[in-house]
């Protein structure tokens, strides 16, 4: 087993020392059982705590503002699946960088949402709770938008700086606050917050907004002319890569040195020495790492500082070149005493262009899968992660959603996203969606109708047919024959069929009628699914056909119940019993041949019950004895009318 | 898709109402219901979209609808209806029958009748699937296979209709004051009517062959003879209570795994006498889980119904009469008295995938 990287937190469970008592635990799908055992640490054994406390590693999926997330990533994940595999890999880059963007936009709408409620809330916990939230998808967004820039859009030489650029100015965004600010004040250029604008405009490279601020200045001090208009020249001529001009990259690394010279001998000459603040934003021009270490609180962050360093310093930097100039700017920026943060370590782990360690650190940082899941996806459709198989799931890509679509299907609501990301792991998913599926807690029938479709879908009738006799069982238990038989038909469950239609049976023994008959009446050809639920249609069509008096039909098919062995042998003496009525008709209904099946059905059966029962009371032998002998007798009868009327010959 | 908003709850939403407006006026409702189930803490929220009446021909709408107030609810809610102008009675996966009244003066909702186990098993609860009402008069049908009839401000239940049904049942409407139908899990469609004692229905119709599941009911808002039925294969049914067992008209949705709920809405019946004289039916359906509304292509009906079908979804659709009346104009020159069918365009997939429905 691989060591572990980082020291595991531990959580104290209220009510429980774990120094006194041994601690059992139990995994559950999302989150485990713990109890107190009766082990004390030291021998002996004594009573504890008798509750059972569950503990849950992933709050997120409770949060209603966070289900957002889940959901709208749900549906940008299926529409990623379903993008067609035979298109050429470059025309799919635009489409996997725009899909990028939406989980980006999906992660912001929710962080505005939540910072919208943290901000106001009364409750100060819940405010705290949500700050963090906030602060966790700040930092998610960061580490996607770099992957976004480094990996899947992949830029080369050039547009690299460049669109590093637009991912710190992103997510830099109090600098066009302050920037209002000033601006909106009275006098902007004596605000004291305006060189801090005009540096942080430079610093991000933005030099059109900070020679717009800078017009200011240099309106109030109009002896300085010269000097601003020097300075505004220079910001107006630095050149930015054009990826989309004829312009190589060499010309332009070209023009760029001949601005920096020419930045360079401006500063040579002294030309801002009186304006501390104009040399300071020229030495920036020039790439002077001193310089841009003073603004630290500009800056803020180490990769801003990398960031500007590489537009000032070098802007033509390769991509394999970026962890050189990410490791140094990080030693320089941040204090050698330090503990680097794992948002640093993750950071410079993309830099380096290591997507595993990246993903690996940000499994451990985060609490759930959602995110290393989605970003694993898109990079594997992206083909950026080689394939190798772990010792559990098939790859990578395939562990991460089955993992975060387990933790899904323990949410009460959510467990239907999971369906879709189980869908779309080849090797294990179908496996897991077959294991989770029955466990879905089915208290209505609308739920439950709603599971079996989802697995008729994915043809699992194993499933479907487990679930209908859950609710089969259900109704039984609440003593709704009808509803526990549809259950058993839907499931073709001919053993469960049975059992209920031996209930039936029962209970018309004990009552006399039938009940559900608007669903016994109307079986159709599901009858057919056990011997026992046939009978019992057939069983009820004799009394319906009775009930109508067309008592021939009745009579052939009480025959042929009995003949045909459909009836069990239990049921013969009250199917011979029903015979009797129509046996002491006036007209003859059963012909000779029929009567005299009949008599042999009972001597079947009185020669089985031929050895006395000692448990039966005496009364109930009475009873049978007497029913016995009035069969006969009506048999007889019936026998002697028959042959009569057979033997006429109407003249 | 112009015209149509979407918002989202953060909760699975199963019935959505529009509060009913007085048979006077001529303004649309702004005020609606819904309830939520299969979340841990179900409940039913009033929602309301703009502040002033928006004429009718208006095309655009600003504005997401806005909570105006919520309650919390035990159990699923598995149908709602408005008894009138302030009460909401809920149907639960408890079993409970609950009469909300919304205070409009201070814009809360607070309990003001509860059956709690008005459907119940020996042991287990019993969810009461169906609830209709006719003020003041109350009837819900539960998974138990009993119909209810309450009046609301009574306590007491006044008349239980006991082993109404063999398997559950899911849908009631009213067919006239003292009739109502109901569809069960077996695919039969049973008619009762509350001037007869007994426990027998008068009327039982039935689509022979496999029992397929009706989810829903609704009769035709003139005729009141005609009632259709949308059942678990996406079969939509249209029958005649007068004559036969067997349904005169079936439609087949696009595919035919979905399901169907659909409710005729009669508030609109005179927009839509008004507007399209002579035109005649238009069914809509939507599929409960992520897909974009079906195309409906009618068989030739044998029969043509004039009426109007809006959907009352799983999740909180922002369903404007007038999106629906704006879609008819634009399809009215499709339609001849034959055969072509009528369309809908498929509601993008956006809209709806964000309801885990």
């Amino acid at each position: 087993m691989e060591e572990v990287d980082v020291e595991p937190t531990t959580t104290p469970i209220p009510g429980f020392d774990s120094n006194q008592k041994h601690l059992g635990f139990v995994w559950g799908p999302g989150d485990i059982l713990v109890y107190e055992t009766i082990y004390k640490a030291s021998g002996g054994s004594a009573g504890g705590c008798p509750f059972v406390h569950e503990v849950r590693k992933d709050e997120d999926i409770y949060s209603p503002i966070l289900r957002k997330l889940f959901n709208e990533s749900h549906h940008i994940f299926v529409g990623l699946q379903r993008i067609r595999e035979d298109l050429p890999s470059k025309n799919k880059k635009p489409q996997f960088v725009s899909i990028s963007k939406n989980y980006r936009s999906v992660i912001r709408a929710c962080m505005e949402e939540l910072q919208q409620v943290a901000v106001s809330t009364q409750d100060a916990a819940l405010a705290t709770q949500y700050g963090n939230q906030v602060s966790i998808l700040l930092a998610v967004e960061l580490i996607w938008n770099l992957c976004e820039v480094l990996f899947i859009d992949a830029a080369p030489a050039g547009s690299l700086v460049l669109h590093l650029l637009d991912w710190v100015r992103l997510h830099k965004a109090d600098v066009d606050e302050k920037a209002r600010e000033v601006l909106a004040s009275e006098s902007p250029a004596e605000h004291q917050a305006y060189w801090d604008v005009v540096i942080s405009y430079v610093l991000q490279g933005r030099m059109d907004e900070a020679r717009q601020v800078l017009v200011k200045q240099a309106a109030l001090q109009p002896a300085a002319r010269a000097m601003f208009k020097l300075l505004d020249n220079l910001l107006m001529k630095m050149p930015i890569f054009n990826p989309g001009e004829t312009q190589t990259l060499t010309e332009f690394d070209v023009k760029w040195r001949h601005w920096r010279e020419e930045v360079d001998r401006c500063l040579q000459d002294q030309s801002f020495a009186s304006n501390p603040h104009l040399e300071d934003i020229c030495k920036i021009l020039v790439g002077d790492e001193d310089v841009l270490l003073e603004h630290k609180e500009l800056l803020s962050t180490w990769y801003h500082f990398l960031v500007t360093r590489l537009l000032f310093s070098h802007p033509t930097v390769k991509p394999t070149e970026l962890h050189y100039y990410a490791q140094s700017s990080m030693h320089m920026f941040l204090d050698t005493r330090s503990v680097p943060e794992p948002l640093d370590s993750i950071l410079l782990a993309a830099f380096e262009f290591d997507i595993h360690q990246v993903i690996k650190d940000c499994s451990i940082a985060l609490n759930n899968w959602w995110f290393v899941g989605h970003l694993t996806d898109l990079l594997d459709h992206c083909k950026l992660l080689q394939s190798h198989n772990l010792h559990f799931g098939s790859n990578l890509r395939e562990f991460l959603l089955l993992e975060y679509a387990s933790g899904l299907f323990t949410h009460h609501s959510l467990w239907q996203l999971a369906v879709d990301y189980f869908d779309h792991c080849p090797e294990f998913g179908r496996v897991y969606l077959e294991l989770q599926i029955e466990r879905v807690p089915l208290d209505t029938e609308r739920k439950a109708l709603k599971v079996i479709r989802i697995c008729e879908q994915r043809q699992m009738t194993e499933q479907v047919r487990s679930i209908c006799k859950i609710m089969a069982k259900k109704a039984l238990r609440n003593n709704r024959l009808g509803s526990a038989l549809s259950w058993s038909i839907r499931a073709k469950d001919a053993a469960f069929a049975t059992l209920i239609s031996e209930r039936f049976l029962q209970d018309y023994c004990a009552k006399g009628t039938f009940s559900d008959l608007d669903l016994i009446d109307n079986l159709g050809p599901a009858m057919l699914l056990s011997d026992r639920l046939t009978f019992l249609g057939k069983y009820r069509e004799f009394h319906r056909l009775y009930g109508e008096k067309r008592f021939s039909d009745a009579a052939k098919l009480l025959l042929s119940l009995m003949t045909a062995k459909i009836a069990p042998r239990s049921f013969w003496m009250t199917l011979l019993t029903d015979a009797l009525p129509l046996l002491e008709q006036k007209e003859v209904i059963f012909s000779a041949d029929q009567t005299h099946e009949l008599m042999f059905c009972l001597e079947e059966l009185t020669s089985e019950k031929s050895v006395p029962n000692p448990d039966r009371p005496m009364q109930d032998e009475d009873i049978e004895t007497t029913k016995i002998e009035l069969l006969r007798l009506a048999l007889a009868r019936n026998l002697a009318m028959a042959i009569v009327k057979e033997g006429t010959v109407e003249v | 898709m112009e015209g149509i908003n979407a918002k989202y709850v953060s909760k699975k939403i199963s019935k959505t109402r529009w509060r009913p407006v007085s048979s006077s006026s001529l303004q649309q409702p702004d005020i609606f219901a819904t309830g939520s189930w299969d979340n841990e803490d179900n409940s039913i929220s009033i929602w309301s979209i703009g502040e002033n009446g928006v004429s009718i021909m208006d095309d655009e709408f600003e504005g997401d609808p806005q909570l105006v107030c919520e309650y919390k609810h035990n159990g699923d809610v598995l149908d709602l209806q408005f008894l009138d102008q302030d009460r909401i009675v809920t149907a639960s996966s408890t079993g409970a029958v609950t009469i909300f009244q919304h205070h409009h003066n201070s814009q809360t909702l607070s309990v003001s009748q509860l059956w709690d186990r008005a459907h119940h098993y020996p042991c287990d609860n019993a969810p009461c699937t169906g609830v209709v009402c006719n003020s003041p008069e109350i009837v819900t049908v539960g998974e138990d296979g009993r119909i209810m009839l309450f009046r609301a401000d009574q306590e007491g239940v006044l008349r239980t209709i006991e082993k109404a049904d063999s398997s559950a049942i899911h849908a009631v409407t009213f067919l006239r004051t003292t009739e109502i139908l109901t569809v069960n899990s077996i695919g039969q469609l049973k008619l009762w009517d509350f001037r007869q004692p007994g426990n027998e229905p008068s009327q039982i119709l039935s689509l022979t062959g496999d029992r397929v599941p009706l989810h829903c009911v609704d009769r035709h808002p003139n005729q009141q003879h005609i009632v259709a039925t949308g059942g678990q294969d996406g079969m939509l049914c249209i029958w005649d209570v007068r004559q036969g067992n067997m349904p005169f008209s079936l439609m087949e949705a696009h595919s035919a795994e979905s399901k169907i709920f659909m409710e005729v809405v009669n508030s609109l019946k005179r927009q839509v006498d008004l507007q399209f004289k002579g035109f005649n039916s238009c069914f809509c359906c939507a599929h409960s889980v992520g897909g974009p509304f079906s195309s409906i292509k009618p068989r030739p009906p044998v029969l043509m119904l004039r009426g109007w079908i809006t959907v009352a979804l799983g999740d909180f659709f922002k369903f404007r009469h007038t999106i629906l009346l704006k879609r008819w104009t634009e399809h009215k020159h499709n339609f001849s008295q034959r055969n072509s069918p009528s369309r809908w365009e498929p509601v993008p997939h956006q809209c709806l995938a964000h309801w885990g429905l």
